[in-house]
């Protein structure tokens, strides 16, 4: 099925990332709400949502499954369909607003100036066109080019994603390439336009993990040649270490935290994110029993009142005057430190974490 | 592909076999009296006699088998009263009560049933794909909800009193008759223009559903996600990535939909007096005419496998995953 | 089987000294349809291929691997849900890889399966009280009478509202669900569970909460897991051992802590590198990476020799030619290959 590549691995060691330039955002979210109404109510996807992404930057949004990090995504394009979501607030990419883009505009807009990954490379391909086809077909979708042409150029995206022999499979079904290869096609498709903004929804959720560390760099290395902003969807933190410069946290629909990287994940302030580091298994030291959040994400359908993470945190008795459960607090900082934001009512996160979370922390 | 047809053409075969020794076997065990029949109510002993003797009716039953099968291949000789009469293979016998040879029978009403079958689903697939893919992309609203109430209400409506309606109302469509589409294309289309309305407006109901129940299940796939992230025309998301997706197992249902028509299209012959398969095996089995059922069953059984293959062909061009093999 | 088997009144037999689960050389061959019209060879799937596996009573023993590696249908030819094409399975000594289903029913109450998927592993015709009580009725665990309140103990042992145990799979979420998965294992009073990825598809806070519950389980009960994960942290956390696999084989098999900090095969040397790791954020230096190239080969024709020798930078030209038997590297740890040997510096940086 797939090559049997012999080859000696590298060892890798990746580079620092650069550092914040302050430099104009490129992509621009501002209080994005995006719903669905449904039978049995309004689905309150993202409430709220600001961030920006600057070019040559990676911001990892992070949350569990129905925390509104891939519907958000989503709107990014255009995705949603218009007779279903109601999307309110703003995106601006490269300074043009896409919500309530015209089809006309967003057909230009998407694949051109932004594209996606997607999770699943198996379902994400269509299965009766050749690899090769689907590249053309977006290359075409923006270039006046013949055919001929766009073949080339599949061909070349192919190989610089790492795809052996890329000149035979072009004329390859998506079945014939193996998990990994998969993606490494989807990726080809996606930057086979130079897009200024790449969206990456769970891109290596379906991948093994020698696999999943192949595509981490693939992506790392294509922003630095591409010289993109990078939006990158995961649950898994370990991920986010590795591959980001910025990190959202989303929860029932909402930022609950949002900052640089080494910041918001070796001193995080939202109980929440406490939470999370508390229930992932560490591969050093002494295993200690892990420490989950209670209880379980709320329904989109009836998020709670204040703050929706409150009815789960171990902390709200510490916030005086039902303020968690009446009072919706705002993304501001919290701490001296102005370069990041959480959303809580906690007094003094830093020295709550310091002293509290951080001595059980796995 | 060529040695996976051949291999399928062979176990096709067998199928028609099997099938028609069962069919032998449960019509000529049968407690009929086909010598009677032909001979008519006022006949001596002596003459049912004559007649079996010429039919081969009083060789055991396993011959009689034998030499059915035989006159398939090369051909069989009857004698009546003196006379002999070749039977050209394929041979299927005589017909009892018209004293034709099957194969000119059915050879004669094939090209009707076939002309029946295929322009009515010219219409259905027309109407029930294009529909049900419109249906699909609006979904929920209430052009979907006319349209599926529409096929609700059409399949409600039993398909030979569709076709009597027809029949009865629509007056203003040419008079109904067979011609030979060699000797005139287009009486050929208006003689069965009110059949193809009846089965293409039938089953148009039931391919809307179809298509459309698929289609919603096609655009829902994350590679129509991909195709749209793509930036290409909704259009051709709809109609190049989704259709193609959505129309696979349509044609499955299509290629044994197609088999039984064949077959079963009784109802719209008789009514629209188009003398097709459907009529003659009707005839037959009123008169006991036992190599003429037979004959039936050989085209129905044929047909079906035949079909059977075709889908499995196309499949292999239409999803590069199916390897035959 | 000996003469020195005890029959339990269980119908279980056993024979004294024997670990409590044996795997040896084990082989699960599927059948292929060839590739192409005219290769008409019928190829053969070495799902698995030769694994060699011993439980103790009590203990956990992680099973690691890529997919393709073979680790779910070991669970399943562990549970007998499969028939090996070869190799022995012993429960107490007793061989039960070609028992007949009837003489079998006793062992199946001992060795009981979680699956991955909570959703579509329960049946959502059942209210959980069948469907936990059915397993108890099938084994014949309780009197009729004894039956509901034994659900409820148990729904209530698994963290859940006994009250509800007339609700429906679709009225709880994923980590309750399998929560009910874990109750129904349970009803059969096991003494083996063998979890196939049982955590792999929930969120991580969700996570965190189920592998807290199966090891309360695991120090209250005493049952002996054989767990199956993709997650190397989630492994390390719960497993006394680990096994690793690769196509089918087990190629290393030591203590958890041998196996995390001095781990002696490339692959399991890769694996471990490959793990994305939030400690880098955490002030530890960034670890030095081994990076594989390419993808797992196809188990229909697996290289010969070393079977991970197509991706391996140590290969030479005897792994081509001769096949790396299991063999003892360390105390208790097992490696199979010929360059064996502790990484140079260790591959998971150390939290300072």
């Amino acid at each position: 099925m797939s090559d049997q590549t012999t080859g000696v691995p590298q060892t890798v060691s990746r580079v620092p990332r650069a550092a914040a330039t302050g430099e104009e955002a490129y992509l621009e979210v501002t209080d994005l709400q995006v719903q669905f109404p449904t039978a049995d109510g309004l689905v309150r996807a993202v409430q709220g949502l600001s961030y920006s992404v600057p070019l040559r930057r990676t911001l990892a949004i992070v949350g569990e499954s129905g925390s509104g990090k891939s519907v958000s995504s989503m709107a990014v394009l255009g995705l949603h369909d218009r007779r279903v979501a109601r999307i309110t607030g703003s995106i601006k990419v490269g300074g043009r607003e896409v919500v309530n883009m015209s089809d006309k505009d967003l057909e230009g807009f998407r694949g051109g100036d932004a594209a996606m990954i997607f999770q699943d490379p198996q379902s994400s391909l269509h299965p009766y066109f050749t690899v090769g086809n689907q590249i053309i077909e977006s290359y075409r979708a923006h270039n006046n080019v013949s055919k001929r042409v766009a073949k080339a150029r599949a061909i070349d995206m192919l190989g610089r994603v790492g795809i052996p022999n890329p000149s035979r499979r072009v004329d390859q079904y998506p079945h014939e390439f193996s998990g990994g290869m998969r993606q490494r096609a989807m990726i080809a498709m996606a930057l086979v336009n130079d897009p200024k903004l790449l969206i990456a929804d769970e891109p290596t959720t379906a991948l093994d993990v020698t696999v999943q560390a192949q595509i981490l760099d693939l992506i790392a290395d294509l922003q630095r040649d591409f010289g993109s902003a990078v939006v990158f969807i995961t649950h898994d933190l370990g991920v986010v270490a590795e591959i980001a410069d910025d990190i959202l946290v989303m929860y029932a629909g909402t930022a609950v935290e949002h900052g640089p990287v080494n910041k918001i994940l070796g001193e995080p302030l939202h109980p929440y994110a406490w939470g999370l580091l508390e229930s992932i298994p560490a591969l050093t030291g002494e295993p200690q029993p892990l420490h989950p959040i209670p209880g379980s994400p709320p329904s989109l359908l009836a998020v709670p009142s204040g703050c929706p993470f409150h009815p789960r945190c171990e902390f709200k008795d510490r916030v005086p005057d039902d303020w968690c459960t009446t009072l919706r607090p705002d993304l501001i900082p919290r701490t001296a430190d102005l370069g990041r934001t959480s959303r809580c009512h906690l007094k003094d996160p830093d020295k709550v974490f310091e002293t509290e979370v951080l001595p059980r922390l796995p | 592909m060529l040695l996976y047809i051949l291999k399928r053409v062979l176990s096709a075969i067998s199928v028609v076999i099997v099938t028609l020794v069962a069919s032998f076997a449960l019509f000529f065990f049968a407690p009929t009296d086909p010598a009677g029949v032909i001979c008519g109510p006022r006949c001596t002993p002596e003459r049912v006699a004559d007649i079996e003797a010429s039919l081969g009716l009083d060789q055991p039953k396993v011959e009689q088998i034998a030499l059915y099968m035989k006159g398939i291949v090369v051909g069989r000789e009857y004698s009546t009263g003196g006379v002999v009469r070749h039977c050209d293979a394929p041979c299927l016998g005589y017909s009892y009560t018209l004293g034709q040879p099957v194969t000119k029978l059915i050879g004669a009403a094939l090209p009707v049933t076939v002309s029946i079958v295929l322009g009515g689903a010219v219409v259905y697939l027309i109407v029930g794909i294009l529909s049900g893919t419109i249906a699909a992309q609006v979904r929920g609203t209430s052009l979907d909800r006319f349209v599926v109430g529409t096929t609700l209400v059409v399949q409600a409506i039993p398909y030979f009193v569709f076709a009597l309606l027809i029949a009865l109302y629509a007056t203003f469509l040419p008079d109904s008759g067979y011609h030979p589409f060699l000797d005139n294309p287009l009486t050929w289309a208006s003689g069965l223009l009110a059949a193809w309305l009846t089965i293409g407006v039938t089953n148009a109901a039931s391919y809307t559903r179809y298509s459309r129940a698929s289609m919603i299940e096609a655009l829902g796939q994350d590679f129509v996600r991909t195709a749209t992230s793509k930036g290409i025309s909704r259009r051709r998301v709809v109609y190049r990535h989704g259709l193609r997706a959505g129309l696979t197992p349509v044609v499955t249902i299509f290629g044994i939909d197609l088999a039984f028509q064949l077959t079963g299209a009784i109802f719209t012959e008789s009514i629209f007096n188009l003398p097709g398969l459907g009529l003659l095996t009707l005839r037959a089995f009123g008169q006991y005419d036992l190599p003429v059922l037979m004959g039936g069953v050989l085209i129905g059984s044929a047909v079906l496998v035949v079909m059977n293959l075709v889908v499995d062909i196309v499949y292999t061009f239409l999803d590069p995953r199916v390897r035959l093999g | 089987m000996t003469a020195a088997t005890t029959p339990a009144k269980s119908g279980v037999r056993s024979v004294p000294g024997a670990p409590l689960l044996e795997l040896q050389n084990v082989k699960m061959h599927f059948k292929a349809k060839g590739e192409g019209f005219l290769a008409r060879k019928t190829q053969w799937v070495q799902a698995v291929d030769g694994v060699d596996l011993t439980v103790q009573p009590g203990e956990t023993i992680g099973l690691v691997g890529e997919s393709g590696c073979g680790k779910s249908t070991t669970a399943r030819l562990i549970t007998r849900l499969l028939e090996p094409t070869a190799g022995e399975i012993r429960y107490q000594g007793v061989d039960i890889a070609h028992m007949s289903e009837r003489k079998l029913r006793p062992y199946r109450r001992e060795i009981q399966l979680i699956f991955q998927d909570p959703y579509s592993s329960l049946n959502p015709r059942h209210t959980v009280g069948t469907i936990v009580g059915t397993a108890l009725r099938t084994h014949g665990m309780v009197p009729k009478s004894g039956e509901l309140s034994r659900v409820q103990e148990l729904l209530e042992v698994v963290g859940l509202n006994p009250e509800h145990y007339n609700r429906y799979p679709h009225e709880f979420s994923g980590g309750q669900r399998q929560r009910i998965g874990i109750a129904r294992a349970l009803a059969a009073r096991p003494k083996i569970i063998v979890a196939d990825e049982p955590v792999s598809a929930l969120d991580v806070s969700i996570q965190a909460q189920v592998m807290n519950l199966l090891e309360n389980l695991r120090k209250e009960l005493g049952i002996a897991f054989v767990f199956i994960a993709h997650d190397l942290g989630v492994v390390r956390h719960f497993c006394d051992r680990v096994a690793v696999m690769y196509l089918g084989r087990v190629v290393e098999e030591g203590p958890r802590d041998a196996l995390y900090l001095k781990p002696q095969h490339p692959y399991t040397q890769a694996l471990l590198s490959a793990v994305p790791d939030i400690g880098v954020v955490r002030g530890v230096p960034p670890k030095n990476r081994i990076r594989l190239v390419g993808d797992v080969p196809s188990p229909v024709d697996p290289p010969s020799g070393c079977r991970f020798r197509t991706r391996c930078w140590k290969a030479q030209d005897i792994c081509a030619t001769d096949d790396p038997a299991l063999i003892e590297r360390a105390p208790a740890q097992r490696v199979a290959c010929h360059f064996a040997e502790p990484p140079a510096e260790s591959i998971l940086a150390e939290t300072a």
